[in-house]
């Protein structure tokens, strides 16, 4: 999209994912270490765990797959 | 009324969208030198980023929290928006509407009524769709910030101020191309935030055909009740399904609503601009296996006293907006409660920037300089593109404080789509297949259907006649109205247009070369070998919608 040097939009979407996941997985590693209070419907699965692994996953292949792009 | 409470953890990620779409509107600020840039992405997009930012456009968060709602209120048969009430009007738009819009290089959809007609259709249409944008895009600042209110626990205030000074930071740094972006990166929260309540609900409840069975039969078949409108939970008739929703009201919004359309035109060539609706439709049709799915996940659930799971309640009337955020509390803890509402915050900031880019590019073109200032130069129209972004933002905090002063406005909003895109789809549609409809034709039609819609809808509204004279039905539902209102709109337009189309003057056939089909030579894409072509992606898209129909009959 656009102008010499300009990252593609699949850089941001890959960041963007990986931050959140990231922060979501270490999240729910902590509270495997440390159970939270607050109960939740199938709590027991952990799904900050996976569901946090697979953004980072996807969001880390975006982000790699698009690291050194730039449009012109 | 309880709310979902966040977490320090909640928070930090929804600031981390905020911070995200605010400094990509500051990075794209450099890349945004043209009007072209500002108002058309620099017509530089492939079909993929043109498609999802294309879907994303129409999928705010209202519609998530209103779709998942009417699937609790009405059953699978909301599913039909997804499916026949969206994918043949996108697939015809990318076949046999789009050359005409690419190849006449307009930058909107009044420039094209402008090009094929005359002015005073154009202003017409771009007056009515301006009114309508801001007003939609009031209203849908007035339903976030009472869901975030209901929800949350968070101050109206506050809520509205900074998603609407935010909005207006991004797309007057780099107009539509950081509303794409933000767009595109919206869709990807909201599969990353919201698909999880299904799966969630899955696992709970053991399958997607267990889910079905803890259901009545009036609620888990898309067609095999629709026979008698009173075997169904949306009490329509097929017809009504077929005309009003998979004809009228689907084509009218998908072909003509420039909101969406403007997406297309981003496109670098006319090849990914008819592929950008196409692939959009893939993810439309996907779409239901997050709303459609978490609403019968909420009914399942509301049956069985066991489960805890209940809808709020105001003042003793069940909230069925409250569906997906009551799924979102049960199934989500800390972080992941951010992400989801971070999804939801994401959906309604992408809608506000999608009306707004679209508001300022019809004000700019099809009202400023079209009848304000014909010499403006393309300098001065990037300025009037900047100005006209934080007026409408303006305007349309104006229109939310408006509806929260006045809550019934928000039933008329809900009918404003079949007033002006139902009448226009007829104005189109003849306009674009049929060389002798007139200017003078266009113009009255479209204002009798704009008119007798807004009539039908006043008449009920008010009892000047029976609700059951348009449905033509003994018993119906607020939404079996919407699509048989639109269905005589649209006939109506089409009626006037071409009576005194048959008695008033024509244009000249060597004026509508490339606006109209039968007077166009179409060769697209010749070189390409077939399972390149649109036309193929277009089968198999449809083949996907037949195969969806049949497994859910």
């Amino acid at each position: 999209m656009t102008v010499k040097g300009m990252k593609p939009i699949w850089y941001f979407v890959g960041l963007i994912l990986l931050i959140m996941g990231g922060i979501i997985f270490l999240t729910g590693i902590y509270y495997l270490l440390n159970p939270s209070a607050r109960f939740t419907v199938l709590s027991e699965t952990h799904p900050n765990i996976w569901w946090g692994a697979i953004m980072i996953l996807f969001g880390g292949i975006l982000y790699i797959k698009n690291r050194k792009v730039t449009i012109s | 009324m309880p709310s979902i409470g966040l977490t320090p953890i909640d928070w930090i990620i929804i600031l981390i969208y905020f911070a995200f779409v605010i400094g990509i509107g500051v990075y794209l600020r450099k890349f945004t030198t043209s009007e072209e840039d500002f108002f058309l992405a620099g017509r530089k997009n492939s079909s993929w980023v043109a498609g999802l930012a294309f879907l994303s456009a129409n999928l705010g968060a209202l519609e998530l929290l209103g779709m998942t709602g009417n699937t609790f209120k009405y059953g699978m048969y909301v599913a039909h928006f997804y499916w026949i009430g969206a994918i043949p009007a996108m697939l015809f738009l990318g076949i046999y509407m789009m050359p005409f819009y690419y190849s006449s290089k307009i930058k909107s959809i009044p420039g094209y009524l402008k090009l094929r007609f005359d002015e005073k259709t154009r202003v017409l249409n771009g007056i009515s769709f301006a009114i309508m944008t801001l007003l939609v895009s009031g209203i849908n600042l007035y339903a976030m910030a009472l869901v975030l209110h209901t929800f949350l626990g968070w101050n109206w205030d506050i809520s509205m101020w900074a998603s609407a000074v935010t909005v207006a930071v991004y797309v007057t740094l780099s107009g539509l191309m950081s509303a794409i972006f933000t767009e595109i990166i919206q869709f990807f929260l909201i599969w990353f935030g919201l698909f999880l309540v299904s799966i969630m609900g899955i696992i709970e409840i053991g399958s997607i055909d267990q889910i079905l069975n803890r259901l009545p039969e009036s609620m888990n078949t898309l067609w095999s009740t629709s026979a008698d409108p009173t075997q169904n939970g949306m009490l329509i008739h097929w017809s009504g399904i077929v005309l009003g929703l998979g004809f009228v009201l689907s084509f009218g919004y998908w072909t003509t609503d420039f909101l969406v359309v403007q997406r297309a035109f981003s496109a670098k060539d006319l090849r990914a601009a008819r592929m950008t609706p196409i692939l959009a439709s893939f993810f439309k049709m996907a779409l239901p296996f997050i709303v459609i799915l978490a609403g019968l996940i909420a009914i399942a659930l509301s049956n069985d006293p066991n489960s805890g799971f209940k809808l709020l309640e105001d003042g003793g009337q069940v909230n069925y907006d409250s569906a997906l955020p009551m799924l979102i509390k049960r199934y989500y803890p800390s972080g992941l409660v951010g992400l989801g509402v971070t999804a939801l915050l994401a959906g309604f900031m992408a809608g506000q920037a999608g009306n707004i880019s679209a508001f300022n590019t019809v004000w700019t073109y099809d009202i400023y300089k079209s009848v304000l200032n014909k010499n403006a130069s393309d300098k001065h129209l990037l300025w009037m593109g900047r100005v006209s972004t934080v007026v409408g933002v303006i305007v349309s905090l104006g229109t939310a404080y408006w509806a929260k002063s006045f809550p019934s406005i928000m039933d008329y909003m809900q009918a404003i789509f079949s007033w002006v895109n139902a009448p226009l789809f007829a104005t189109m549609l003849l306009g674009m297949f049929i060389w002798w409809i007139t200017p003078n034709g266009a113009f009255w039609g479209l204002i009798t259907g704009m008119l007798s819609s807004f009539l039908m809808y006043m008449g009920v509204k008010f009892h000047w006649f029976n609700e059951s004279l348009i449905t033509m039905s003994s018993v119906q539902s607020d939404m079996a109205a919407n699509f048989w209102r639109a269905w005589w709109a649209w006939l109506i337009c089409a009626v006037v247009t071409v009576v005194i189309s048959l008695f008033t003057k024509k244009k000249p056939k060597e004026e509508l070369v490339g606006l109209v089909k039968g007077l166009t030579e179409e060769k697209y894409d010749e070189h390409l070998p077939f399972v390149k072509k649109p036309e193929f992606v277009a089968i198999i898209s449809l083949i996907v919608l037949v195969i969806l129909n049949i497994i859910f009959w």
